[in-house]
């Protein structure tokens, strides 16, 4: 959805490794983070992202590999010496602390030949305070306000130290439906403003789509692919990838003469040249179409349906127990038990 | 529909599942003044029948007064150390994990559950001149047993479980992530330590302080075995009112309670304010 901005590299994560006890968490990962641009650490929970997010950060160290800033090894930089700003899907505000003294934090903390005069710390928290569009809360305790309100008083607070890169882990994990959806169009929208590299880490689809320029998915601790919203969706790399990034119905295959063929039936889907013999197809629910006996693909019984934001889903039982959800916009309604014929009008196919 | 709203009323209570709150609360007032008001009051009238010129006239004999000086300086100085030493000790028992932590965690009760007689002997043997620490403090030059310092000792010893255990909660509950977030944004390990970690305990080490102080004005078993009991150096206010009381002066045994009663009352008040003004400063608004 959004370019992707090439800029040079911000941060490199080099053949990073780290195991917990004996649980590996991160296997030999590497990738470049861009200047200037919004990635999207997106991932099953258990893949490693708020580690790698954590490392980036430098709370945890990694075993083996670098983190380099601009240029410079930071592998060994203390934690305090990275100026990277974090966010926590938690907030952890100082609670003992008003909301300006909580964003003035950081420029407090800094020595007092580098620190910003009284004044000029005062000015910051007053533009923080409205960046993030709560100006006349800077005396209000943080407990006194909501989910949201925290979470941005937590995001202008890394922000007040001009870091070299925002992280975030899950920032919006802990907040209810509508606020989450209103953070992260502000939380864009900020960035579009600052032009601040960010990382932030998911485990929600839809959030990295919407938000990233580009998206890093990762599975048990390896990063299977990244790239823009529109490439890791159009062009998954493996079925990992794909089945993370929506509903997807496995279908069993046969890939002959660069076509796939489902039921002996003929597919409008072409295999890659490596894929020869029994393959799975990988389908997505809007993929599917209905279709009499003799064009279909599939065959089953109509076990429910129900209509969200003007599409209906079916569940359709298939012969063998297994259930598929089909999307149509098609206002037919589906009685429960009729017999429906499905046709792949696409889908994805990975060498075998 | 129409409701007729009921004329606001105040309300003593929340609306709640379980029942009882006159019950309960009858029981409370009941209890509490058979139990701790009564007797006060008693004291206070059997105090008031020298009048105030009476009772003046026993806080102002010097004897009477060295031993309250002993006594409530002595607890103030003790529950100090505690609620130093004390907040230390939980925590290392509260943030890190090693081999025998439970043991030591037990044994922080001890002087909870310990007969201060049983304590107080094995303070004076420990801190008597020819004691195991004894000895070697006085080497120094440091005279622990029969002194206001063996007070001390034994003031701080019965004072410590209250300073760990009121902190220790609060020192669980600390969130690991504000830490974090304090090292992220520049602050160094004391920054994080004094500006993040600490100003949320301070009330909690107040109340230990607070009851490690009570403890210690009230403590008599076990200070009396170290203390000596020299009239003017170490002897200690209740010890005082025994005397008065095996001397059959009941009244001047009252008087010295009710001045001790006030007095406690004064500083127990005072550290509830600035623990009430605390907890608004620093947390749990």
């Amino acid at each position: 959805m959004h370019a992707a901005t090439s800029g040079s590299t911000a941060i490199r994560v080099e053949a990073i490794s780290k195991t917990f006890d004996t649980a590996a968490v991160l296997h030999d990962l590497s990738l470049d983070v861009r200047a200037g641009e919004l990635l999207g650490l997106l991932g099953p929970s258990g893949s490693g992202k708020t580690t790698l997010l954590r490392i980036i950060a430098g709370l945890d160290r990694p075993d083996a590999g670098r983190i380099i800033f601009g240029g410079d090894d930071a592998t060994r930089l203390p934690v305090q010496e990275r100026a990277v700003g974090f966010v926590f899907q938690h907030y952890a505000l100082f609670k003992h602390l008003t909301v300006a003294d909580n964003i003035a934090y950081g420029l407090n903390a800094r020595k007092r030949s580098e620190r910003p005069a009284k004044a000029e710390i005062k000015k910051r928290v007053g533009d923080l305070l409205d960046l993030i569009k709560l100006s006349n809360f800077g005396d209000r305790y943080p407990s006194q306000l909501s989910g949201g309100q925290r979470q941005r008083i937590a995001l202008a607070r890394a922000l007040a130290v001009e870091p070299r890169v925002l992280l975030l882990d899950e920032p919006f994990g802990a907040l209810d439906a509508q606020v989450r959806k209103d953070l992260r169009r502000w939380l864009r929208e900020i960035h579009d403003r600052t032009g601040q590299t960010t990382i932030f880490v998911t485990h929600d689809q839809d959030e990295a789509l919407e938000l990233s320029d580009r998206v890093a998915v990762l599975d048990k601790g390896r990063l299977e692919q990244i790239g823009t919203p529109d490439e890791v969706q159009e062009h998954p790399a493996s079925p990992t990838v794909l089945k993370f990034l929506g509903d997807t119905i496995e279908v069993e295959a046969i890939a002959q003469n660069g076509r796939v063929h489902v039921n002996g039936r003929e597919t409008p889907v072409s295999a890659p040249a490596s894929a020869v013999g029994p393959v799975k197809l990988y389908v997505r629910p809007w993929q599917l179409q209905f279709a009499d006996e003799e064009h279909a693909h599939l065959n089953g019984f109509v076990r429910s349906s129900y209509r969200a934001q003007g599409r209906q889903r079916i569940e359709v039982d298939r012969p063998g127990g297994k259930l598929l959800v089909v999307e149509a916009s098609d206002n037919a309604r589906l009685d429960a038990g009729h017999p429906v014929g499905l046709k792949i009008n696409s889908g994805y196919v990975f060498a075998n | 529909m129409a409701v007729s709203s009921p004329r606001p009323r105040r309300r003593f209570r929340q609306p709640s599942v379980i029942p009882g709150f006159g019950l309960t609360l009858g029981y409370t007032l009941t209890v509490l003044s058979l139990v701790v008001l009564l007797p006060l009051a008693a004291l206070v009238a059997r105090a008031s029948g020298l009048g105030f010129s009476g009772i003046w006239g026993v806080a102002t004999d010097p004897r009477v007064f060295s031993a309250l000086r002993v006594s409530f300086g002595v607890s103030l100085l003790a529950a100090l150390t505690a609620s130093l030493f004390g907040s230390i000790v939980a925590w290392v028992l509260t943030r890190y994990d090693f081999p025998g932590r439970r043991v030591i965690d037990a044994v922080v009760d001890l002087p909870f559950a310990l007969p201060t007689a049983v304590a107080g002997i094995a303070l004076a043997s420990l801190y008597a001149p020819n004691g195991l620490v004894g000895e070697q403090l006085a080497k120094v030059g440091i005279e622990a047993a029969y002194t206001p310092v063996g007070i001390f000792i034994a003031m701080v010893f019965i004072g410590l479980p209250f300073a760990v255990r009121t902190v220790q909660p609060l020192i669980a509950e600390i969130d690991k992530e504000v830490e974090e977030a304090s090292a992220i944004l520049g602050s160094t390990r004391l920054g994080t330590l004094t500006k993040v970690v600490l100003p949320p305990l301070i009330p909690a080490v107040l109340t230990g302080f607070a009851l490690a102080f009570a403890r210690g004005v009230g403590e008599y078993g076990s200070i009396i075995f170290i203390a000596g009991n020299l009239p003017y150096v170490s002897e200690i206010a209740p010890l005082l009112i025994v005397i008065k009381l095996s001397e059959f002066d009941y009244a001047g045994a009252c008087a010295i309670a009710t001045i001790m009663l006030a007095i406690s009352f004064a500083v127990l008040l005072l550290i509830n304010l600035i623990q009430a003004w605390s907890r608004r400063r620093f947390g749990y608004v």
